[in-house]
């Protein structure tokens, strides 16, 4: 009755998009508060009904309800309780009705938090999304439905996909979605904007805080997923240039791009045509990630309920709303009247010249990604792009991105002076000279142009605050003055600051892990010890230890340093018992910001285990600096200027001496 | 296309895993072809792919047969180097390039001889010829075409700039007078004008 009661309110929730899709569109054109006022209420049901869905889909997995294909498809009473919970999104139907939940959770938020939108562009936005809802609902309802019954239950599930079986399965999809979806609030802004013709400063004001938390969820979201494959995948990579990886990596990039574009609207009212694309474009973007991953075109080890009648399915929406709203864009944009004007070396200037290198990087992406697809559908030619296709086309659109990143904070609006921006980044520049000349004199191997790598992002990390210490001429006034800029400051130049920061970490992280890691692919027979960068490490022999839903076969290594035991890491192979299919894991022994790597193979007819052992240093900075730049959004987030929303016209220039510079 | 593409997964499931796999796939045919693709998706064990017998004595060679294997595709596999799989074939050339960097042959020989031995699908970096154009033309193309954009746009307005007025003397005098008299910050500046 649950199960039912979950599908009955999934209908319910069609019905209310559909009509949240068609009311409140058409009272905004007819000028009817009524029915442009039936918008929020019906959002807010929307995400209630959808909620008890996924509330019922929740139990049915908790209950271990075997009547529902879906939880025998991918639950096991044996399964521990947090993947009851986190399983329910680890599989097809399910995590698209996550998506789907998260989908009418912004349209909820914007209906509540929404207040002083004005009311035309709050119904349009609502009804866009509802559009986006409506497909969606139909795709679950259609082709997905997670509450099928299956006669006679089995007493017996097939349990989860162990690969799924890990607490980043209750972390990484949803932080991923919230990242994902959340730039439907962008796209549903942007064609609101283009159907009504007009944009000011106003929207743009409204549209960054959706974008920015979007933005932060995706990359916590990516970076939780990079280090689930790091510990899980056995293979000490971080990042493997898989189809889906790329899928979620470009929506970060054009988001990134249009969190940049749509500063440039806020504050000058220039760039509007282009940040209305790059909204378009960036959720665009996101959906061809669902399409991705979902349709199964393109072999990946993410790839998952590979359907091809779904895959279609997903194709038509993503060709009815981004050939919708392009051909929208296109009628429209036009008509757009453009902003301020600016000089080429201008804050303006620097943004516009960070969303050339950001577009170059997506396009990179994309194209790495769909270009075998497309190639082989038009000539039947089959061509791998990998790895080192990425590497040598996004690295060297980055790389610069990053050493430019800094001067754009110190330039003013409108004009801005390059030679006092470089004046501000003497500091940085020197400090990455010296660390560029001391990593490339004191530490061995690795390529030559490692030790610039590092340069490189000590110069992004500390160029990001110049900025501040600028604006608070620290160090040149006296210490109390400085402080009390200091207190000034408007909390979103620190986030910008950190945001960048966290990229120059991140930079470092991924250098110095892949420059300087040492490895060694051994044999051990119990006792054996091996020698790894400085470490003594002994193969104390295989244990058996038993799991919940698995058995295990444990190797134990103790980690010596200079003869005293530093660590132990012991890397498993598992054996689950539902799908007999057995899963390496990885054992790590984490060393400040670095971290002792290991994985085992089958153990060898001769006694002996085979173990692959790396050393990593610094690998913990890849995903550290994903942190920081999402702290830095949260910053932006927390601004004054975005808490009190978009002020009326009016109002909308309170106290110039005060207005923030971004 | 797509065909080919599950057909490739289900290659992987009896290439890169034992025996134990192929039990449980049977057992649930009547779920249709979806799950076993979705059991395939998923199924490889990753573990340590270059095993430690392998390996080239000569530190420097192996250090070349380590590169030249994250540049080759593991045909079976999905999207896996050929050091980063199990799969029995990945073995095999594992050993192939090993082969030949010990007799002799450099780099590209090595790269050319795979290539024409399992056709250009073998390379993750897929060699610039015609067809691939447009793959690596891209995204250098559209940084390339920005930036030339940006400056020449940058260059026609340094051009224009000097036929805009310019203060006279007696107007320069004003405004040093009132930026004077309003101080930092002053009511006179626009918002959103930068402060510093």
């Amino acid at each position: 009755m649950i199960a039912e009661t979950g599908h009955y309110a999934l209908v319910l929730a069609l019905a209310l998009a559909i009509l949240q899709s068609v009311l409140p569109v058409w009272g905004a054109r007819a000028r009817d508060a009524t029915l442009m006022g039936l918008a929020s209420p019906l959002a807010v049901a929307q995400f209630v009904l959808v909620a008890i869905s996924f509330a019922a889909l929740t139990h049915a997995y908790v209950t271990s309800d075997f009547s529902l294909l879906n939880v025998v498809e991918n639950s096991h009473s044996a399964k521990p309780l947090v993947y009851k919970f986190s399983g329910v999104w680890g599989n097809h139907e399910g995590s698209l009705l996550l998506w789907v939940l998260i989908l009418v959770l912004f349209g909820a938020l914007v209906a509540v938090f929404g207040r002083n939108l004005p009311q035309r562009l709050k119904a349009d936005v609502l009804g866009v999304q509802a559009m986006i809802s409506t497909a969606f609902l139909l795709f679950v309802l259609v082709t997905s439905n997670p509450f099928a019954r299956v006669a006679p239950a089995p007493i017996e599930g097939q349990d989860l996909n162990p690969l799924l079986q890990d607490p980043g399965l209750a972390i990484h999809p949803p932080l991923l979605y919230l990242g994902y979806v959340g730039f439907s609030m962008a796209f549903s802004f942007a064609v609101a904007a283009l159907i009504e013709g007009k944009i000011d400063a106003a929207w743009a004001r409204w549209v960054r805080p959706w974008t920015l938390t979007a933005w932060g969820f995706l990359t916590l979201g990516i970076a939780m997923g990079s280090y689930w494959a790091y510990y899980e995948l056995g293979w000490g990579g971080f990042w493997f240039w898989d189809p889906v990886e790329n899928a979620s990596l470009m929506p970060w990039l054009s988001g990134t791009a249009l969190l940049h574009s749509a500063v440039v609207m806020e504050k000058r009212e220039a760039l509007k045509v282009w940040t209305i694309l790059l909204a378009l474009l960036t959720f665009a973007l996101s959906l061809l990630g669902t399409f991705l991953v979902r349709s199964g075109v393109l072999t990946s080890v993410h790839a998952f309920a590979v359907d091809p009648a779904r895959g279609v399915a997903i194709l038509i929406i993503l060709t009815v709303f981004v050939g919708g709203s392009l051909t929208l864009y296109a009628l429209r944009a036009p008509a757009l009247k453009q902003g301020g004007v600016f000089s080429p070396v201008s804050r303006e200037g620097a943004l516009v010249v960070n969303n050339i290198f950001l577009t170059a990087a997506t396009a990179a992406v994309f194209v790495g990604t769909l270009y075998p697809l497309a190639l082989e559908a038009a000539t039947g030619e089959k061509i791998s792009v990998g790895p080192p296709f990425f590497n040598s086309t996004f690295g060297p659109i980055m790389l610069p991105l990053m050493l430019i990143m800094p001067f754009g904070p110190l330039l003013a609006w409108k004009r801005g002076d390059i030679g006092r921006a470089a004046r501000g980044l003497v500091a940085a520049f020197g400090i990455a000279i010296v660390a560029t000349c001391l990593v490339a004199g004191f530490v061995r191997g690795g390529p030559t142009l490692a030790p610039i790598g590092i340069g490189i992002g000590l110069f992004a990390i500390c160029g990001a605050f110049a900025e501040i210490v600028e604006r608070t001429k620290l160090f040149r006034a006296p210490a109390a003055d400085s402080l009390a800029r200091l207190k000034g400051l408007p909390t979103s130049s620190w986030g910008a600051a950190f945001a960048h920061a966290g990229m120059g970490v991140t930079l470092i992280g991924v250098v110095a892990a892949s420059a300087w890691s040492s490895e060694k692919v051994v044999a051990l027979k119990p006792g054996e010890t091996v020698a790894l960068s400085g470490f003594e490490l002994t193969f104390d022999g295989l244990r058996e230890r038993p799991g919940p839903n698995y058995a295990s076969s444990v190797a134990h290594l103790t980690v010596r340093e200079g003869g005293r035991v530093v660590a132990t890491v012991e890397p498993a192979r598992r054996i689950y018992r539902a799908r007999r299919m057995d899963l390496a894991e990885s054992g790590i022994a984490t060393f400040g910001l670095s971290q002792l790597y290991a994985a085992t193979a089958e153990a060898r007819t001769d006694g002996a285990t085979g173990l692959r052992l790396q050393y990593k240093p610094l690998v913990l900075l890849i995903w550290l600096g994903a942190v920081v730049m999402a702290f830095g959004a949260t910053l932006s987030l927390a601004d004054r200027r975005l808490r009190v929303g978009a002020p009326r016209k009016a109002a909308a220039r309170p106290a110039p001496a005060l207005q923030p510079a971004e | 296309m797509v065909q080919r593409a599950s057909l490739l997964m289900l290659r992987s499931l009896g290439a890169s895993r034992g025996v134990s796999k192929h039990a449980a796939p049977l057992r649930r045919l009547y779920l249709g072809a979806a799950l076993v693709v979705l059991a395939a998706a998923f199924d490889f064990v990753p573990a340590l792919a270059v095993q430690p017998g392998e390996q080239l004595q000569d530190p420097k060679l192996e250090a070349r047969a380590r590169a030249l294997g994250e540049e080759l595709r593991c045909m079976v596999c999905q999207n896996q180097s050929i050091d980063d799989s199990d799969a029995p074939l990945a073995k095999d050339l594992r050993l192939l390039v090993r082969e030949r960097v010990k007799t002799g042959d450099s780099d590209d020989e090595v790269l050319a001889f795979l290539t024409a031995r399992y056709g250009e699908f073998v390379l993750l970096r897929p060699r610039l010829r015609g067809e691939t154009l447009l793959l690596w033309g891209l995204a250098p193309a559209i940084l390339g075409i920005g930036l030339v954009g940006y400056l020449v746009w940058a260059f026609r307005r340094r051009k224009e700039r000097p036929s805009a007025p310019s203060l006279s003397e007696a107007e320069r005098k004003r405004l040093e007078a009132l930026l004077a008299a309003g101080g930092e910050g002053g009511a006179a500046n626009p918002p959103g004008s930068r402060l510093t």
